[in-house]
C-alpha cells in the first residue's frame, strides 16, 4: 500500500500556514508534533457538546463527559496493548515519571538503586536524582556507545541485587536510537527490578506492544503524538499500581474520608487526585485512535526514507557531524547534527529564515551533550505529515548557515 | 529573518573573537551558564587600585549573538571604572526593548530586539562580568 503524505498533510490545517513568507517546514515534533482534525474535533465535541465535569454528576453532560474520558483511556489502553485499569492520565509524561518516583520511590529503602542511562532527558534524571536524595538511595548511570546508544553491555556492571528500578528512554529524544529493552528487561529480571520505559519519542511512532517489551510502567506525552497539551500517561502493571500510594491527595481518589481515616480508590483513579484534564484526555484518545487507523508499516517506511534523505544530505556537507546512529537500524526518525563552528542555536535560526522549524540546544539531555563535548545539537524529527521539501529546505538552510558562519 | 539579525556587523564581530581567552591573572573572574540552551560565558578582568577595568577577557560556548556580545562588551568597557558597568547593561538593555539606538557596537544589537528568545544571549556576557565584579 503506497503511502499518501499530501492526503495526510490535508489533515493538519497547521501546515497550511506560511512561515517567514514561505512554507512551514515543521521539524520539530519531537518537541511537539502538531495535531490532526481528528484530534481537534474531538476536543471541540466535547467542549462544546458534553463540557462538565467527570464521574460524580448524574446529569445528562456529566454522564457524556465522563464516557467520552473513559472511551479516551480506553483507546490509549488499546494502543499499548494493555488493560483499561492500568492507563493512568497525568499532566504529561514528565508528571507521569516524577508520580513514580514519588509513589513507587516511597516503597524504596535506604542503600536501595535506580539505574538510568546518560542519554536520558533531564526528566528521566532529575526525579529519580531527588528520589535518591530524599530517600539514601544510589542513582547509577548506564553509560552511552560512541554512536549514541545506550550501552547494554555495561548493564552486568551496573545493575546489581541492591538495584530495584531501571529507568531508560525507549527512544533517545536526541539520538533517535531505539533502546534494546529486551537485554534491560532480562538484566532487571535477574535481579528482580523492575523497569520504566520513558516513550516520549516513541509513541509518536505508532501503537507500542507494551506485553512483547515485557517492562513494568511506561509513560508518553500527548502533545508529542498529536494529542493536546496538558495530558499525558503513566502505564503501569495492576499488581504493581495496587500497592502503590497515591503521591497527590484530593478529590476523587480516596475511598471514603474521615478525619480520624482515609482509604484510597483503586488505580487508576487513586492516582487522578482532583479534575483531570478531561478535554485533553478526550483529544488524546482520539490521537491513538487516529494513529491506529494509520498503516504503519507505509508510514514507518516513508518516516525511515526521509530519515535517509536527510542523513545523504547531511553527509555531503563537510563540517556535518551526526550525534547518534549513522544508518537506519535501531532507531527512529530523530535526527541531531552539529556544524563545525557554527553554534546550534544560529543554525536553527537560519533554518528559521528558510521556514523549518527545528530544536537546537541541549534538549534538555545535559550528560549527553558532556558525553559527546558539545554545547547542544540541532535536531529534526520526522513526522508522518513530512515530505522531501521539508528535508530539502532543512539541507538548503543547513548550507547557508555553513556560508554564513563557518 | 536571520539576513537581518544576522548582518555584517554581528557576524564580523563573533568572528573576529577580539578579546577573546582567559587572562594570565585576572583580578576577578566567574562563570555564567545560560541553562535553557547550554550557552557558557567566562569573563576575566583586571582592575587597576581606582578599581579601573584594565582588561578583560572572555572564553564563550554559545552562538554568534553571545560572542559578538561578548566582544562589544569587552571593548566597551576596556578603561572604563567598574561601577559603569551598570550604566553599559542599562544601555545594551535600552537596544533590546528598543528605546536606546546604543553607541558604537552596542547599536548592532538592535535587531535582536525582535527575537525575544534570542535576549538572553546577548546579555549573557554581561551576567557573567557583573558576577565577577561582584567577586564571583
Amino acid at each position: 500500500m503506497s503511502f499518501d503524505v499530501a492526503s495526510l498533510r490535508r489533515q493538519f490545517p497547521i501546515l497550511a500556514r506560511s512561515v517567514n513568507g514561505t512554507v512551514l517546514h515543521y521539524l520539530d515534533n519531537g518537541a511537539s508534533a502538531q495535531t490532526p482534525n481528528a484530534v481537534l474535533d474531538a476536543v471541540r465535541t466535547y467542549e462544546t457538546t458534553a463540557r462538565a465535569n467527570v464521574l460524580r454528576g448524574v446529569h445528562a453532560l456529566a454522564e457524556a463527559a465522563t464516557e467520552a474520558y473513559e472511551n479516551a483511556r480506553a483507546d490509549v489502553a488499546r494502543f499499548l496493548g494493555v488493560a483499561d485499569d492500568e492507563v493512568i492520565f497525568t499532566g504529561g509524561c514528565t508528571a507521569s515519571i516524577n508520580l513514580v518516583a514519588q509513589s513507587y520511590g516511597s516503597l524504596l529503602k535506604p542503600g536501595d538503586e535506580i539505574v538510568s542511562s546518560v542519554l536520558e532527558h533531564h526528566s528521566n534524571i532529575v526525579p529519580w536524582y531527588q528520589l535518591a536524595q530524599r530517600a539514601g538511595l544510589k542513582l547509577r548511570p548506564l553509560p552511552v556507545t560512541d554512536d549514541g546508544r545506550i550501552d547494554v553491555s555495561a548493564l552486568p556492571s551496573v545493575v546489581n541485587d541492591r538495584t530495584r528500578l531501571i529507568s531508560v528512554a525507549h527512544v533517545s529524544n536526541v539520538t533517535g536510537a531505539v533502546a534494546d529493552v529486551a537485554a534491560v528487561v532480562a538484566a532487571a529480571r535477574a535481579v528482580g527490578a523492575k523497569v520504566m520505559l520513558d516513550g516520549a519519542q516513541r509513541a509518536p511512532h505508532g501503537p507500542v506492544d507494551l506485553p512483547a517489551l515485557g517492562v513494568d510502567f511506561y509513560a508518553f506525552a500527548g502533545h508529542k503524538a498529536y494529542g493536546p497539551n496538558g495530558i499525558g500517561v503513566l502505564w503501569g502493571r495492576k499488581a504493581l499500581l495496587e500497592a502503590m500510594p497515591p503521591f497527590m491527595g484530593g478529590g476523587s481518589m480516596i475511598g471514603s474520608v474521615t478525619f480520624e481515616h482515609i482509604t484510597w480508590a483503586p488505580p487508576p483513579r487513586r492516582f487522578e487526585a482532583g479534575t483531570p484534564p478531561i478535554g485533553p484526555a478526550i483529544g488524546l484518545g482520539a490521537a491513538c485512535r487516529w494513529m491506529m487507523d494509520l498503516d504503519w508499516t507505509a508510514v514507518g517506511s516513508h518516516e525511515m526514507g526521509l530519515t535517509q534523505r536527510l542523513m545523504d544530505g547531511l553527509a555531503d556537507v563537510k563540517s556535518a557531524r551526526l550525534i547518534g546512529p549513522s544508518g537506519l537500524q535501531g532507531r527512529l526518525p530523530v535526527v541531531s547534527f552539529v556544524l563545525d563552528n557554527v553554534h546550534p542555536h544560529d543554525t536553527a535560526q537560519i533554518l528559521d529564515s528558510f521556514g523549518v522549524a527545528v530544536r537546537a540546544g541541549h534538549h534538555c539531555a545535559q550528560p549527553l551533550m558532556d558525553r559527546f563535548d558539545v554545547a547542544g545539537t540541532t535536531r529534526a524529527c520526522i513526522a508522518p505529515y513530512n515530505d522531501n521539501s521539508d528535508v530539502d529546505a532543512l539541507l538548503a538552510g543547513v548550507r547557508e548557515a555553513v556560508r554564513r558562519f563557518a | 529573518m536571520s539576513d537581518v539579525l544576522y548582518h555584517d556587523r554581528i557576524v564580523a564581530l563573533a568572528k573576529s573573537r577580539a578579546g577573546a581567552g582567559r587572562l594570565t591573572a585576572p583580578t576577578a573572574s566567574a562563570r555564567r551558564d545560560n541553562p535553557l540552551c547550554g550557552d557558557r560565558v567566562t569573563m576575566d578582568v583586571r582592575l587597576d587600585e581606582q578599581g579601573h577595568m584594565t582588561e578583560l577577557g572572555h572564553e564563550v560556548r554559545g552562538c554568534a549573538l553571545c560572542q559578538a556580545s561578548a566582544v562589544a562588551l569587552a571593548a566597551r568597557a576596556q578603561g572604563r571604572a567598574k561601577s559603569d558597568l551598570d550604566a553599559l547593561r542599562r544601555e545594551i538593555e535600552a537596544v533590546l526593548s528598543g528605546t536606546a539606538d546604543g553607541e558604537g557596537d552596542f547599536a548592532a544589537f538592535a535587531p535582536v530586539r525582535a527575537y525575544r528568545s534570542r535576549h538572553d544571549c546577548v546579555i549573557l556576557p554581561f551576567e557573567a562580568l557583573k558576577a565577577a565584579l561582584n567577586g564571583g
